[in-house]
Order: C-alpha cells, then sequence, then structure tokens
C-alpha cells in the first residue's frame, strides 16, 4: 500500500494539459491530445458546467478528473457526470481518487447539483469497485448500443 | 437473483466478522443475530476457513475471525464459493439449436453478465458502507430503493 500522501486538487490550467495527456495515455493506453485540449478549452468556456480538476504533489501532476453537468438528456434534469478518472499507477491506494471525487461533487453541489452519474465498462472492475467505494449504485437509465453494418 | 441459503448465511458472516476484524465471534453470536441455524452456519463458517476468509480459533474466547482483503474480496467471490454464477455456459437445453434459443440465450447472458459485474464490483468494504447507510431504513424502503423506485 502507497504511503499517506499530501497533494492538492485543483482547477487545471494550461501547462497541466501536456501531463493530462500523457497521464492518460499511461492508463488507458491510447493516447488522444486533440480530446483532451478540446476539453480544457470547454472548461475554460464554461467553467460552471465543464471541470477538469487536478492532483498535484510538488509540482507533479498525478491524477485528475473530468466531469461536467448535463442537463435533460434522456430527460433526466440536470445532474453532474464523470466521464474520466485518472491517478498515477504509484499513488493508487492513497486517497487521491477518492479526494478528486468529492472534489468534482463539491463542484456539483456548488452549482446547485444534487445527483452525480458516470458510466463504466462492465469488465472494468478496477474502476467500478473505485466508484461504487463512493458509494455509487446502479442508476435508472440501461445503456443500449447496436453493430450499425447489422 | 436469489442465493441459496448457504450463501447468504457466508456473506453475513464475512460482513460480521469483517465489520470488528480484530473480534473474535462464535457461531452462535452471529446465528443469533441473523435468525438462522447455528449448525448449518458452522459448516458455512468451516468452508470460508478453507477458503482463507475467516480464520479460527478452539478454546475458551476462541470463535472466528476475518482475514480476508475487505478492498479486494468481492461479493462475487464468496457467492462463486457456494454456487455456479456466470453466463449460461452449462450444458445443452432443448430447444438450444433454434434461432429462437440461440436468441434466448443472448439475452438470459447479458442479464448474467451485468450481475456477474455487478457482483464482482461490490467488495466487502463496500457492502459494509451500505449497510451502514442502509441502518434505519424500513424493509420496505430497501425493497423500494433495491426495485429503483
Amino acid at each position: 500500500m502507497a504511503e499517506e500522501q499530501h497533494f492538492t486538487i485543483r482547477p487545471a490550467c494550461a501547462a497541466d494539459i501536456e501531463p493530462i495527456i500523457r497521464l492518460d495515455a499511461a492508463v488507458t493506453t491510447t493516447p488522444k491530445p486533440a480530446y483532451w485540449e478540446a476539453l480544457f478549452k470547454d472548461c475554460q468556456s464554461r467553467r460552471k458546467q465543464h471541470f477538469l480538476l487536478v492532483a498535484v504533489k510538488d509540482d507533479v501532476l498525478l491524477g485528475f478528473i473530468a466531469g461536467e453537468i448535463r442537463a435533460w438528456e434522456f430527460g433526466s434534469p440536470p445532474c453532474g457526470w464523470v466521464f474520466a478518472i485518472a491517478v498515477d499507477p504509484n499513488t493508487r491506494l492513497s486517497g487521491m481518487g477518492a479526494d478528486l471525487f468529492q472534489a468534482i461533487c463539491d463542484a456539483f453541489r456548488r452549482a446547485g447539483i444534487t445527483k452525480v452519474r458516470t458510466m463504466v465498462a462492465r469488465d472494468a472492475q478496477l474502476v467500478m469497485s473505485f466508484f461504487r467505494a463512493q458509494g455509487m449504485m446502479a442508476g435508472p437509465f440501461v445503456e443500449l448500443e447496436k453493430d450499425l453494418d447489422e | 437473483m436469489r442465493l441459496q441459503v448457504a450463501t447468504r448465511h457466508a456473506i453475513f458472516s464475512v460482513l460480521e466478522l469483517a465489520a470488528q476484524p480484530h473480534r473474535q465471534m462464535s457461531a452462535v453470536d452471529i446465528a443469533e443475530k441473523y435468525a438462522i441455524s447455528p449448525n448449518h452456519l458452522a459448516k458455512v463458517l468451516r468452508t470460508l476457513g478453507r477458503e482463507g476468509i475467516v480464520d479460527a480459533s478452539r478454546g475458551v474466547g476462541g470463535g472466528y475471525r476475518f482475514v480476508g482483503n475487505p478492498k479486494r474480496l468481492t461479493l462475487f467471490d464468496i457467492i462463486a464459493i457456494f454456487e455456479p454464477i456466470g453466463p449460461t455456459t452449462g450444458g445443452f437445453e432443448a430447444g438450444d439449436d433454434t434461432s429462437e434459443g440461440q436468441a434466448l440465450r443472448l439475452v438470459m447472458n447479458e442479464i448474467e453478465d451485468t450481475a456477474r459485474a455487478t457482483l464482482s464490483s461490490i467488495t466487502i468494504d463496500t457492502m459494509l458502507k451500505i449497510a451502514r447507510r442502509s441502518k434505519g431504513a424500513s424493509i420496505e424502503t430497501v425493497i423500494r430503493k433495491a426495485a429503483g423506485q
């Protein structure tokens, strides 16, 4: 188990994008720089709806979480969505992921939101267990999909 | 989805022992709380002992103690010890060789995949948190919540 870490959580700034891209690529094995750059721009232009928070220790970015407030999609009243979270593998089990999650929930609360949602691949047991440990349960929606070449 | 009696006993025992990992508890203590047979529970606890989830000590002050990792041990791990669980991979059933049988199997597998993912993602630590949140709630409230109402 990693030692107790002392880190700061704050909104991402432009200098964080490169380390976010690197950390995401390391964790997901799929580099997507254009996606993160666009997401950062969205966060800058819609600060009350889009959130990209980072966890930093000694000026080194070790984790981030991204989410936004969506309203009336699929008939749902406004709610917070978490669509990405990553913590440096060497920093896991330090509570950083839980603190990032709490920080984005606090941001949603400040915006008047009372519900947070996410979507996780069924076989992503580690990520699913993490969100379960934060108190998340199955919601009232079921994700459906279809191959378009059928 | 209904769990077999032994599986429910095992889950209750693990939760009870994991809630106070430094305390030894007897099968009778656990059986009393859940209104279940101590003899049946003793068999379940022996199985959990063989799996390295609980540790038994004999004699005065003896009993069972949780020795697993509550942040890693999942409901799926416990259930799988006591009953088969997973996609419908069992033997051939009448109608399986028809397109209707294959369609039915596809849908049943979807349900079982979801159940497996849910059970695999809920650790004992998370179950204890859910139990603490449920404390004081009426059974009607719990059933309504479970049904998504």
